[in-house]
């Protein structure tokens, strides 16, 4: 008979989506209104856990028994009352519904540090963060390290800002605690916006207690006795988990008044971001708290010597802080045995696209493109050629697949003139058209310019511009000269990161896929994903004449008598492909 | 305070600490080319004009945001810098009307003169501009946010010198704009800093549209006379009518003006205007549709014989505390001074109060 079961329901934004809420809700009644014997009811634990990682096979649910843990994958609750009876039980998996090999492919290459106790324990409760020895970094630095030898420590374990920019956190915190100030703040950077990035969010909703306890090692490594997180009110579900966590942790005294009694005080708020993309940067984010309008200025004078309300301020990203229990608790060799020479320790990437596997991952750093996309990612899509893999989202390039052995750290990506950024990684596959993607991610930037600066203001709409033009068809001989040009003074005249980096893009497609934007030029999208330059005509000889065309064309741009070829009138055609989709004789064609 | 030796373009100067890389050049008498920046707003480096090159910093820096340290080595201009200048110049214009034939400010802008100077007539970046309707009740400032090139510095007069905030940065991207709370009329002192400072179009006088620029127009330097104040005052005359009121920023209330100084000057040449002094010839109790009718027109030795034949006469009938005085608050200090001085020792009662005490 089985004893000590556990049963742990994926509830990240992604399991909740996917029905995780009432996958535990059903577990729940069922366990208390099923006649089920007593001692069971007793020695199952049922409680939610945070992201996972491999969110395309959500809903996931954990039966840990005495010697085993089972995993089931894509679950409903209308299959939850079978692994009751059998499983939990019965004794018997449900071994149709469990996890397949894919699932330990996804993870077999992953090293977890940040994302350790992601997954496993409920973000809800502190007492589960304790048990997995939360909060011990603060007890040791506490007991036994001077701020110094705690940043002498993140000095040694090479830890680098996960943000994006990459600088090293033990300098960051030790130009802090040089200034001579009598305030100092600690942020903790919450404002993830590159789009498919998802990082934050989900160690914030996993584990939050992580990221405040290495809000806490910085605050006294600095000397800060206050703390912001400043977090997208887009994050509803993160916000509550940390509010509940901030709340719980003040209640057991590992923040506020007289830290574990070492007379040491310290204390967070939490800032709800209002969307604004470039309240990411850091002093943008800085007049954000302040209650000005999100808008950049210049550096130096930096953060570090002044900050928030003109005092001396660190602020980190969430990935790198909930990466310092760890290193605090195991120690800066053990972190910095993951790694290349320069870049140490993990990366949690979000890996979105045409790939098999999507979700989140946490890699060595140091490990090549080709081992994340064909080993963790499982591989393309529907068997489609890999075309290019987009690092570092709106601020970042693209790598080719000439370039798959590369390694995934900040060095090498700046190399091939993309970056690791925050951690996005969109797979790209052949129906992607190069000019179009870059074109999406100059949308995004040219709409979250904070419109201070004029290089990023209007310079990245001229470059949107071009590029619409481009894609439409409309391009102009010159134009890729004139977008090369452009870019260029853009980044060198911007005033911050993100105008600075904003072409980044358009100058990476350039450079790797220039044959595609030739192509547009004389007329053709090669990937065939441009709308407007696209025609769609029948095939005489495949169609049927079943009239499915005709019958789904919005605008009435089809005729013809049944069994016999149908027509498109190219004047009235909108170009929506329609009936290119419902033909079943593939007798459409698009050009 | 401390100097510290830097080298601008190859000049080797001494500047206090805490000395913009933009000022320092100033002091070596070297020009750099700005638009959001003004000597007396903090800076904002925006238009990314006075972009400079940093001996040992990888990508230019802006003089206007930058402090100076020991040693710097600055270059103020070269291919590169004066390149970056021009692409910047283009972007500005190809979101800003092409209309300084008809525009209140050409002639006295920024934006043009730098225009001219980096020759820019044809426009690489030609595309999309910002298409806002001109509509604001005010009386007083013609606000049109196509010129606009958000440099911001009206936002900052708003807000630091004046102290209201009147407006604001609001949207993002190319829509960026600048416009008082949820888009509504300005509603403000109107004290029209904020057009004092505009280095384009953006913002100027409703009360100037259509009544000369430069040529013709003669600048008056002269007092203020609305207040005890006394801000020094430029008055633009053309054709021996005040078309517009300035101050020089080098005048001891550093240019700054109130709406009275900068927008009252109507009355110079209103017809309704009193030049002489009037006695009423009238009875009491007689009114009439012009008023005028009831007085006749004085010389000022009348007029002052009257004043004093009329103070003795109720000062001997009813005593000198039948009597009180009430001075003014556009008089100086020294005639608020005389006139106390008269109304005690003379008149000879304390009856004396100023209307800025009400």
């Amino acid at each position: 008979m089985n004893k000590n079961i556990t049963i742990q329901v994926c509830m990240g934004t992604g399991g909740i989506a996917a029905g995780g809420s009432e996958v535990l809700a059903a577990f729940e009644s069922l366990m208390r209104e099923k006649n089920i014997p007593a001692e069971f009811k007793k020695e199952c634990s049922m409680h939610k856990v945070g992201c996972r990682g491999l969110c395309a096979k959500d809903v996931l649910v954990d039966i840990i028994t005495d010697d085993r843990r089972t995993i089931y994958q894509y679950i409903k609750p209308e299959m939850v009352e079978r692994i009751i009876d059998e499983h939990v039980v019965g004794g018997n998996p449900v071994s149709e519904w469990e996890v397949a090999e894919d699932y330990h492919k996804f993870h077999e290459k992953q090293v977890k540090v940040v994302l350790s106790d992601c997954g496993n324990i409920d973000p809800e409760d502190i007492n589960a963060y304790i048990a997995v020895d939360g909060y011990k970094a603060v007890e040791k630095v506490f007991a036994s390290m001077t701020p110094e030898e705690v940043i002498d420590i993140m000095k040694k374990s090479g830890l680098r800002g996960r943000g994006g920019a990459g600088f090293p956190t033990g300098v960051k915190w030790e130009a802090c605690r040089k200034a001579e100030a009598g305030q100092k703040y600690i942020i903790c950077n919450a404002d993830e916006g590159d789009p498919g990035a998802f990082m934050d969010r989900a160690v914030i909703e996993g584990n939050p207690h992580a990221v405040i306890e290495g809000m806490v090692v910085g605050a006294y490594a600095i000397g800060a006795s206050k703390g912001y997180v400043y977090i997208r009110a887009e994050y509803p579900l993160a916000v509550e988990r940390l509010k509940k966590a901030i709340k719980d942790a003040r209640e057991r005294g590992f923040i506020g008044k007289n830290i574990l009694g070492k007379g040491f005080d310290f204390d967070i708020k939490i800032k709800l971001g209002a969307g604004a993309f470039v309240c990411g940067e850091e002093t943008a984010l800085i007049a954000s708290i302040e209650g000005q309008r999100g808008m950049p200025r210049a550096k130096p004078p930096f953060p570090v010597h002044r900050g928030l309300w003109g005092k001396p301020t660190v602020i980190n990203n969430v990935e790198t802080l909930a990466n310092i229990p760890y290193i605090i608790k195991k120690g800066h060799e053990w972190f910095s045995s993951y790694g290349t020479e320069k870049s140490k320790g993990t990366k949690v990437f979000a890996l979105t696209g045409k790939i098999k596997n999507s979700g989140l991952i946490e890699v060595p750093m140091g490990i090549t493109l080709k081992e994340i996309i064909y080993d963790i990612g499982g591989g393309i899509e529907n068997g489609k050629a890999l075309k290019a893999v987009q690092t570092g989202g709106p601020s970042g390039g693209c790598i080719t697949t000439d370039m798959l052995d590369i390694t995934m750290d900040y060095e090498s990506l700046a190399r091939v003139g993309s970056i690791v950024g925050s951690g996005g990684m969109i797979v790209l596959d052949e129906d992607d058209c190069m000019v179009n993607v870059a074109k999406y991610f100059l949308q995004f930037t040219q709409s979250e310019s904070c419109g201070k600066c004029v290089p990023c203001r209007i310079g990245t709409k001229r470059l949107l511009e071009i590029m619409d033009r481009i894609t439409k068809g409309a391009g102009r001989q010159g134009d890729i000269e004139l977008l090369e040009k452009l870019s260029s003074d853009i980044k060198a005249a911007s005033l911050c990161g993100l105008g600075q980096t904003a072409p980044n893009p358009v100058l990476s497609t350039i450079k790797y896929f220039r044959e595609e934007y030739d192509a547009h030029l004389q007329g053709k999208c090669p990937a065939k994903a441009c709308r407007e330059m696209l025609t769609y005509h029948i095939i005489e000889e495949f169609c049927k004449g079943c009239g499915a065309c005709l019958r789904a064309c919005p605008a009435g741009a089809i005729t013809g008598e049944k069994k016999k070829p149908h027509k498109i009138a190219p004047e009235i055609c909108i170009k929506c492909g329609a009936c290119f989709d419902v033909c079943k004789f593939k007798a459409v064609g698009k050009e | 305070m401390k100097k510290l030796k830097i080298t601008i373009d190859g000049k080797t100067i001494e500047v206090p600490e805490n000395t913009t890389v933009l000022d320092a050049a100033k002091m070596a008498d070297i020009a750099i080319p700005t638009l959001c920046h003004h000597p007396k707003l903090t800076p904002f480096g925006g238009c990314r004009l006075c972009i400079v090159e940093i001996k040992g910093i990888p990508r230019p820096v802006t003089s206007c945001t930058t402090p100076v340290s020991e040693g710097m080595e600055v270059t103020t201009s070269n291919p590169q810098i004066e390149d970056l200048r021009k692409t910047v110049l283009e972007l500005i214009l190809s979101d800003h009307p092409n209309d300084c034939m008809v525009c209140e400010k050409a002639g006295d802008c920024t934006l043009q003169e730098l225009a001219y100077f980096y020759g820019i007539r044809e426009n690489r970046f030609a595309g999309e501009r910002r298409i806002y309707e001109k509509k604001d009740g005010n009386p007083f400032i013609e606000r049109d946010m196509e010129k606009c090139i958000l440099c911001g510095r009206c936002v900052k007069v708003c807000d630091e010198v004046q102290g209201v905030g009147a407006i604001d940065f609001t949207y993002r991207g190319f829509k960026s704009k600048i416009c008082p709370p949820y888009e509504k009329d300005l509603d403000c002192e109107f004290c029209g800093q904020c057009v004092a400072v505009c280095p384009t179009g953006a913002l100027t006088g409703k009360q100037w549209t259509m009544k000369g620029r430069q040529m013709g127009v003669k600048e008056v330097d002269t007092v203020c006379s609305y207040c005890g104040t006394g801000c020094n005052i430029t008055l633009h005359v053309k054709d021996n009518t005040v078309v517009r009121v300035t101050s020089k920023e080098d005048t001891w209330h550093e240019g700054w003006l109130c709406i009275k100084g900068r927008f009252g000057y109507t009355f110079i040449n209103s017809p309704d205007r009193l030049k002489r002094p009037l006695i009423r010839t009238a009875p009491e109790g007689q009114s009439s549709p012009d008023p005028l009718s009831l007085f006749k027109e004085a010389s000022w030795n009348e007029a002052f014989d009257l004043i004093a034949s009329k103070l003795s006469g109720i000062k001997s009938k009813h005593g000198a505390d039948a009597i009180g005085g009430l001075s003014s608050a556009r008089c100086t200090n020294e005639e608020n001074y005389i006139f106390q001085k008269f109304i005690r020792a003379a008149v000879g009662t304390n009856n004396v109060d100023h209307c800025a005490r009400l």
